[in-house]
């Protein structure tokens, strides 16, 4: 089963991204599709050094629910913060100390507070210790990075743990 | 009612369109130009899908799904030309 | 009811797009300039996208999804842009408006 399937979660949606480009749930597709996705993975097995399994699929879905719900409120906050007299922001860099290590989770992590409240990632740092954040609007650094620690990080420690 | 929306949608984007491509013009640094860039992109992939909600075909949806890795490439490019003088490594 | 949704979904959308412009157009700095693009944007894009499935799925009866497909490709896109970008400028030592803080240490 590892053999024929080296990466279920690639396999898994390189399939779903063959419906969705069709369009349709015809049987033909179904069988075309996982017939392309499973020969792709197992073809390119060899590229993909890190090995991606879900261990809670459950955190999975509350963290995706966590994100899209701030994702959402970020866009107002920051069209407020638009519009609204541009003198008064206070932008500033700050560093995030990572306790994540897989290459995976870090992109996972940076992508998450690109999107959400005022903050993108700009830079890591070689070691892979330390990620440089810029931000729109900031009024207390040590608050900001405890929430991203306590609301992203966690959870996406628990559900891509190395194995 | 949906014709009015789409209406106010297309003189919207369409202004943000504008929007983008001044600061295009304006720069002043090239990571600006690319940013503009970027966001021209993400404009158009919005002005083609309200295209296609407008005449009522999903045809739209290819060459929006092409701009958008299209973009996305040529972003990437541009910065990683900008981070190393060179594209391939 | 639909069309009521959808115009809303539409027009909300079509508005956060141009409020990721307007960012992009005033404010003062690249680093600040950076925000307004990749929030709004995607958000913009994502509910006219919304919008469309909705459209296409009750016009022809059959289930239409594959808007989803750019919904998800940009909000995995937008981030890795925007901190090539950032990197970018960082590189070429863009200059930031003066009251910005800077990192801790360096």
């Amino acid at each position: 089963m590892k053999k024929l399937f080296p990466h279920p979660v690639l396999t898994l949606a390189l399939w779903g991204i063959w419906l969705l480009l069709n369009n349709t749930m015809a049987p033909g597709h179904l069988v075309l599709g996982f017939i392309l996705a499973f020969s792709i993975s197992l073809l390119t097995s060899g590229f993909w050094e890190e090995k991606v399994y879900i261990r809670a699929p459950l955190m999975l879905l509350r963290f995706l629910r966590i994100v899209l719900w701030d994702i959402l409120i970020a866009n107002i906050t920051v069209a407020k913060l638009i519009l609204g007299r541009n003198r008064k922001l206070k932008p500033g860099f700050f560093y995030v100390e990572l306790d994540i290590r897989t290459p995976l989770g870090i992109s996972l992590l940076a992508n998450t507070i690109s999107l959400t409240p005022g903050t993108v990632s700009c830079d890591l740092t070689e070691d892979r210790t330390r990620l440089l954040v810029h931000a729109l609007h900031i009024e207390d650094i040590p608050a900001t990075v405890k929430q991203i620690k306590e609301r992203y990080e966690t959870p996406l420690k628990e559900v891509f743990t190395e194995c | 009612m949906l014709a009015t929306a789409l209406l106010i949608a297309f003189s919207l984007v369409t202004l943000a369109l504008l929007l983008s491509f001044i600061r295009l013009v304006k720069g002043p640094d090239i990571p600006d130009r690319i940013l503009a860039l970027d966001t021209l992109y993400i404009n158009a992939i919005a002005l083609l899908i309200l295209a296609g909600l407008h005449f009522g075909s999903s045809l739209y949806f290819e060459a929006a799904l092409l701009i958008a890795v299209m973009g996305f490439v040529g972003t990437v490019a541009f910065s990683k030309y900008l981070l190393r003088g060179d594209i391939m490594e | 009811m639909l069309e009521w949704i959808l115009s809303a979904l539409i027009v909300i959308g079509a508005f956060f797009t141009l409020v990721g412009s307007i960012g992009l157009y005033k404010l003062p700095d690249f680093f600040m300039r950076l925000h307004g693009p990749t929030k709004a944007t995607t958000l913009g894009v994502g509910a006219i996208l919304t919008a469309s499935v909705l459209y296409f799925s009750f016009k022809t009866d059959d289930i239409s999804l594959h808007e989803v497909l750019i919904t998800v490709f940009l909000f995995i896109t937008a981030p890795i842009s925007a901190h090539l970008m950032a990197k970018a400028a960082l590189h070429i030592k863009l200059k930031r408006v003066g009251r910005t803080r800077e990192p801790a240490d360096h």
